[in-house]
């Protein structure tokens, strides 16, 4: 379909996007790489008076060494996360998540903070955040301020950004010596959106895990950490007996909504499956 | 409130100014404005490929993306890159092939594969299943297609360089 009529601005600077934001308030739609809205505009499931492209403002892409942490512009495409070296070498769990975002020709165009601040369950980005702790770097009329990942993201589509504010950048932080991370998702066709995913952070002392972050997606109306699963972890060396200890845990902890690609029970299953998948190989069995 | 944008834009190396409706987008535009209908229209939601067309040197669904969004920039449609003779060698594939049927995804399909062969000349079948994982074909299947790809892997790359790329290592 096509989309119904919009007005569109081209805000050349910040403070343009917060004195557009402040006029146009819920009727004004930010454009960032667009691959999630203009999907939504062409369906006519989203109707905005005008549409703010950020696109040409200075100083939002880019991905930068900061010391402990990458920062990553809000407009950096994912294409440009993908073959970034800083990215694989301190963040490998994003790096991993990349190739799993859709398609090449959306990844050229779709930016990395728009997956997070679009805040869709099923996406990869938003989970990784979580599982890293990254931090959220938010800009507004009054000043800029920091989220913390977990505190950002409240629900479906749904953000701790503030009326008139912005994502500008998301900082994460470098993976630490004896640290390891894995990424894995089972989709039906490579570049759909995940059946389920898993995003896992953890710190090894020798063969033990000594701590240790599951972070899932699409397992609910936000990335679903598993804390009382990835506990079970914390002292022990990775076998057979384990791995069944933490399916019948996330079986316990885990809620995951039916839809028409899998019901709640099979996610279920599939989480201790991904857990297992990813985390053998990380302990080195 | 306008609803319209003044644009300029390069099109297969023309410069070209046009007043757009803002919601029109930009394989419209290519299609209705401009006349160049080798860009297809399929899903209109980013699914199928068929729009594909390059942008600034990288492919781009050309429905998921805005004529205005184009302003400045330069784009390439499978007419351009037809006539530079930048992918002669993968559409004699395709025929080869039959890579094809009702060619509906092609174009779609071409654009797609001439970044593959400039980002990675020596992809592997799975690799290129992977690369056109968002193009759909409803008609000859994706054997044909990596087979046609597979026959013309290697010598891609370098041809690349002539029509609108920004340039691999950019």
């Amino acid at each position: 379909m096509k989309p119904a009529p919009f007005g569109y601005a081209r805000a050349a600077t910040l403070d343009d996007v917060f004195s557009l934001l402040a006029e146009h308030g819920d009727d004004a739609k930010i454009l960032a790489g667009g691959q999630s809205l203009m999907a939504t505009l062409n369906m006519r499931l989203s109707e905005p008076e005008i549409l703010i492209d950020i696109n040409r403002i200075d100083g939002l892409a880019g991905i930068e060494d900061t010391g402990d942490t990458i920062r990553i512009g809000a407009m950096t495409r994912h294409v440009d996360v993908e073959e970034s070296d800083l990215v694989a070498t301190h963040a490998p769990m994003i790096a991993a998540a990349m190739e799993h975002i859709a398609h090449p020709a959306i990844r050229n165009l779709g930016t990395f903070g728009g997956s997070i601040a679009f805040a869709d369950p099923a996406a990869e980005l938003p989970a990784c955040a979580v599982a890293l702790e990254a931090t959220m770097h938010v800009a507004g009329k009054d000043g800029t301020r920091d989220i913390t990942a977990t505190d950002f993201f409240k629900g479906l589509y749904e953000t701790a950004l503030g009326e008139g504010e912005i994502l500008t950048a998301v900082s994460v932080p470098k993976i630490a010596a004896g640290w390891k991370s894995g990424f894995m998702e089972l989709a039906r066709r490579h570049g759909d959106y995940a059946i389920i995913g898993l995003c896992a952070h953890l710190q090894f002392d020798g063969a033990k895990f000594s701590d240790t972050r599951l972070v899932f997606f699409n397992a609910g109306d936000r990335p679903v950490s598993a804390p009382q699963t990835a506990a079970l972890l914390n002292g022990q060396s990775w076998s057979d007996a384990l791995s069944e200890k933490l399916s019948a845990s996330l079986k316990e902890e885990l809620d995951p909504p039916d839809d028409l690609n899998a019901d709640g029970p099979m996610r279920k299953h599939l989480a201790g499956v991904l857990v297992k998948r990813t985390l053998a190989p990380l302990a080195g069995a | 409130m306008d609803k319209n944008v003044d644009i300029s834009l390069t099109v297969n190396g023309e410069k070209i100014t046009k007043r757009v409706e803002a919601r029109t987008n930009l394989v419209d535009f290519l299609r209705y404005e401009i006349g160049l209908t080798g860009s297809h229209v399929g899903c209109e939601h980013g699914v199928c490929g068929a729009c594909t067309i390059r942008v600034d040197g990288r492919i781009v669904r050309g429905c998921l993306m805005a004529a205005a969004q184009a302003d400045g920039a330069d784009v390439w449609t499978i007419e351009g890159v037809t006539e530079t003779g930048e992918i002669r060698a993968l559409q004699d594939a395709f025929v080869e092939r039959n890579a094809l049927q009702c060619g509906f995804c092609t174009p779609g399909m071409l654009l797609t594969i001439a970044e593959l062969m400039e980002r990675k000349p020596d992809a592997s079948r799975d690799e290129i299943r992977e690369y056109i994982s968002g193009n759909y074909c409803r008609c000859t299947g994706y054997q044909a297609i990596v087979d046609a790809v597979e026959m013309t892997r290697g010598t891609m790359g370098k041809m690349g360089a002539s029509a609108g790329r920004k340039g691999a290592s950019a």
